[in-house]
């Protein structure tokens, strides 16, 4: 590009490429995810003989966020719950394809859907804490109903830590065991992300966790989410286009086909999909144009 | 806007108003045509002595229903101990387990369980017990009973627990926590409040049945404390037994003891309610 | 209906962008009828005009910063917004080197003319051009012709090289005519500014329809 600071004309000018550079949230390597994030294969869900997903396949990169948006209906909620097993708990629900955690299928035959939620955590999206229990009792609830820590002082140490790490050490510190309904709906949330972060899972999976909060609670929550994207993966679905362009580092587009069944029509960096996406589908939803 | 129209449909409201208002007073004045007539007729023989000492031998004044008391609660607690976990265990299933077809079938069994005349349910638990035992006994009173509460204490604790929002399991089993450990842990402490008060209500329905306690306790002038060792008197068999008796004195006291049941159960249900609003 | 709001005011900063444009243009065309026929009046009026050029920059600016704010516009709508946020720069520096010429014209206007113009109008008739055409390019949404308008470039690069020739040539013979001739040679450049600035803008065409940063018209140099 030339301005004005060119020097006179006859003098010898430089002459350059200037692409854009590849960023830190470059395309995901498939590698990285299989050995350390999670891989989708030719993902199908049915509730009963209603299909929900048709042949998703995503690659999500280890400690980075990866966005999921899409109209309404399309299907994001049942893509994160298959990711934890949580689709099956619905009745006449079932699944194919494979989906793999550091490589390994969490719908193999014989494996443990009680250990795949351990190691993939979950966050809804209305906060829901355990109501008869207190702050303190909420975030060992996963420790302690699950027989990993009994001694009152390892408890106390896993859910400080927790609590440390969801920003919410310092407004609940002086009061662990009050009710954790006391709180407001963004601490609510955080207890809940707390909750989640006690078991030490390897991915966290958030489904719109902000929308039923109010701004200032959904920017907290943000920040959080940067934050723990450092020691681990995250999935978070939000239908909030400017919240994932804002927080994710990938972002995955689904749509509904005409029978209804929601699938994956572009993936990409962030940055990517939402100044130059591929498919005309993803322009018009994300400008708004669509529908 | 007719005005003919408007006065017709103000009076038609009216009067079914009246007549909603009338079966309301009706209602309720006959709930306190009981309560009166059992604290008037009863309330003479109301004293310490009353509720402390056996009944007098046959045509001597004084006495109490002490030993009817200590029935009363000993059977009735009896079926408490069987028929509340076993009710809660089957609301468990109903909610937590059970398909719609197979849910839809015990719902339904239940609900006839409820409708067998209680007199029934003493004639068999009759054969079934009393004989094979030999004699009658406050455990075959209370088997009686717990079967009565059974199809009451299932059914509400169904409802109770299917009040629990869907997303407690959610949260719990996204945890990695197992379902009976959820259950356990989390759906039936968020739903003791209502619990507790089918319990209750189960317990007061129970303790005023009369007609299986014939069949199975028969009841007993002297005071017992024997689960299985003989008949066990209960408060519904005395009143029955002095209410038919010649005595006048039988007959008061049968007042008294039926006010002291009402009491019982009124407290029982107070309590329940109480417990359903406050905490 | 989604997005009326947004689709108006993205039709609005469009048409203010072309406005703008064929404003320059005029200033452009004007200058160097000026400059030709040494006419003092409408190099005044050039100069003044530049003002309304300025603020309507401004204007347009004010309005894409309101749109982005109020809009939070992506993909495409973001990068029609951010081209036309920097063609206006582009349009109103070329206004001021269209404003340097007239300025020139005013200081020429007293002076027999050195010589027939010839290769100066040309010049301004190759910039003019690829403006008009670059905000065509624009307007078709047409990357390819954006980028064959810069190879027009060149020709205006070589021009400006024989006029520069020329005119140290006439310097060179007669010291007579070395103050005319330097601000002949500032015309030159002033449209040899313009048509680079041209290039600028089918870059930025470029970028819009591929949303690829290039560097086209790469200097021969």
């Amino acid at each position: 590009m030339k301005t004005d600071s060119q020097i006179r004309p006859g003098a010898p000018t430089m002459s350059y490429e200037m692409r854009v550079e590849s960023e830190p949230q470059a395309t995901v390597s498939e590698a990285e995810a299989l050995s350390e994030g999670v891989v989708v294969r030719d993902l199908n869900a049915w509730y009963g003989s209603f299909q929900a997903l048709r042949e998703v396949s995503l690659l999500v990169a280890p400690r980075r966020i990866t966005a999921i948006i899409g109209p309404s209906g399309c299907g994001k909620s049942t893509l994160i719950r298959c990711f934890n097993r949580m689709h099956e708990v619905t009745p006449r629900a079932r699944v194919s394809g494979q989906v793999l955690l550091r490589g390994e299928d969490v719908y193999a035959p014989g494996t443990d859907s009680v250990l795949v939620r351990q190691r993939v955590g979950m966050v809804f999206q209305k906060p829901n804490p355990f109501p008869t229990m207190s702050i303190f009792d909420n975030v060992a609830a996963g420790l302690r109903l699950n027989g990993f820590l009994v001694r009152r002082s390892q408890v106390a140490e896993a859910v400080e830590r927790s609590l440390r790490q969801a920003a919410l050490w310092e407004e609940v510190k002086d009061k662990p065991n009050r009710p954790a309904t006391e709180l407001s709906g963004g601490q609510q949330q955080r207890l809940c992300i707390a909750r989640a972060l006690a078991v030490e899972p390897e991915v966290i999976l958030m489904d719109e966790p902000c929308s039923a909060l109010d701004p200032v609670a959904t920017l907290k929550i943000e920040d959080l989410m940067r934050e723990l994207a450092r020691e681990y993966t995250i999935v978070i679905v939000t239908h909030n286009m400017q919240q994932a362009a804002r927080v994710s580092d990938h972002t995955a587009v689904m749509m509904m086909a005409e029978d209804r069944a929601g699938e994956m029509i572009e993936f990409g960096p962030t940055r990517e999909v939402f100044t130059y996406p591929k498919d005309k589908r993803t322009e018009d939803y994300i400008t708004g144009r669509f529908g | 806007m007719s005005g003919f129209a408007y006065r017709r449909r103000k009076t038609v409201s009216t009067v079914v108003l009246g007549l909603c208002a009338s079966s309301a007073f009706v209602a309720v004045g006959v709930l306190a045509l009981i309560l009166g007539f059992v604290l008037v007729n009863g309330i003479n023989s109301l004293n310490l002595d009353f509720f402390t000492h056996m009944p007098t031998p046959l045509g001597e004044p004084g006495g109490g229903v002490a030993n009817s008391i200590v029935g009363s609660l000993l059977i009735v607690g009896l079926a408490a101990l069987v028929g509340i976990p076993a009710g809660v265990g089957a609301g468990v299933f109903l909610s937590e387990y059970a398909g719609p077809r197979l849910g839809n079938v015990i719902r339904f069994t239940a609900d006839v369980l409820t409708g067998v005349p209680s007199i029934v349910v003493g004639v068999f638990v009759y054969s079934m017990v009393v004989l094979k035992m030999g004699h009658f006994s406050a455990l075959a009173a209370g088997i009686a009973l717990a079967i009565i509460m059974l199809p009451i204490m299932a059914r509400s604790s169904e409802e109770m627990l299917k009040l629990v929002p869907r997303s407690q399991r959610e949260a719990a089993l996204a945890l990695g926590i197992t379902r009976w450990r959820t259950i356990l842990s989390v759906i039936i402490p968020a739903a003791r409040r209502g619990l507790v008060t089918g319990g209750l209500l189960a317990v007061a329905r129970a303790g005023g049945e009369t007609a299986p306690l014939m069949f199975t306790a028969l009841g007993n002038r002297f005071f017992s404390l024997s689960i299985t060792g003989g008949p066990m008197d209960a408060l519904p068999l005395r009143i029955w037994r002095y209410g038919i008796g010649p005595y006048s004195e039988w007959h008061q006291q049968a007042w008294a003891a039926s006010f002291v049941l009402v009491m019982m159960v009124f407290a029982i249900s107070l309590t329940a309610r109480l417990v359903l609003t406050r905490r | 209906m989604p997005r009326t709001a947004l689709e108006r005011q993205l039709a609005e900063i469009q048409e203010d962008m072309l406005v703008l444009a064929s404003m320059v243009e005029s200033a452009i065309e004007r200058g160097i009828q000026a400059l030709r026929n040494r006419d003092r009046e409408l190099a005044h009026q050039i100069i003044a005009d530049d003002l309304k050029i300025n603020r309507k920059r401004y204007e347009t600016e004010e309005k894409c910063l309101e749109l982005m704010a109020t809009q939070q516009p992506l993909a495409s709508d973001l990068r029609t917004i951010v081209a036309v946020l920097y063609i206006i720069v582009d349009l109103e520096r070329m206004g001021d080197h269209a404003e340097g010429i007239a300025k020139i014209a005013l200081m020429l206007a007293d002076e027999p003319p050195l010589k027939p113009y010839i290769d100066i109008p040309r010049m301004a008739q190759v910039a003019i051009g690829m403006l008009m055409g670059s905000l065509e390019a624009f307007k078709a949404r047409d990357a390819d012709r954006a980028r064959s308008i810069c190879d027009a470039d060149d020709e205006v690069d070589a021009l400006y090289d024989q006029v520069d020739r020329e005119l140290l040539t006439f310097m060179l013979q007669d010291p007579r005519t070395i103050q005319r001739a330097t601000y002949l040679i500032w015309v030159a450049h002033n449209l040899e500014r313009i048509a680079d600035r041209a290039t600028n803008i089918c870059e930025r065409v470029v970028y819009l329809v591929e949303g690829k940063t290039e560097e086209l018209n790469v200097s021969k140099y």
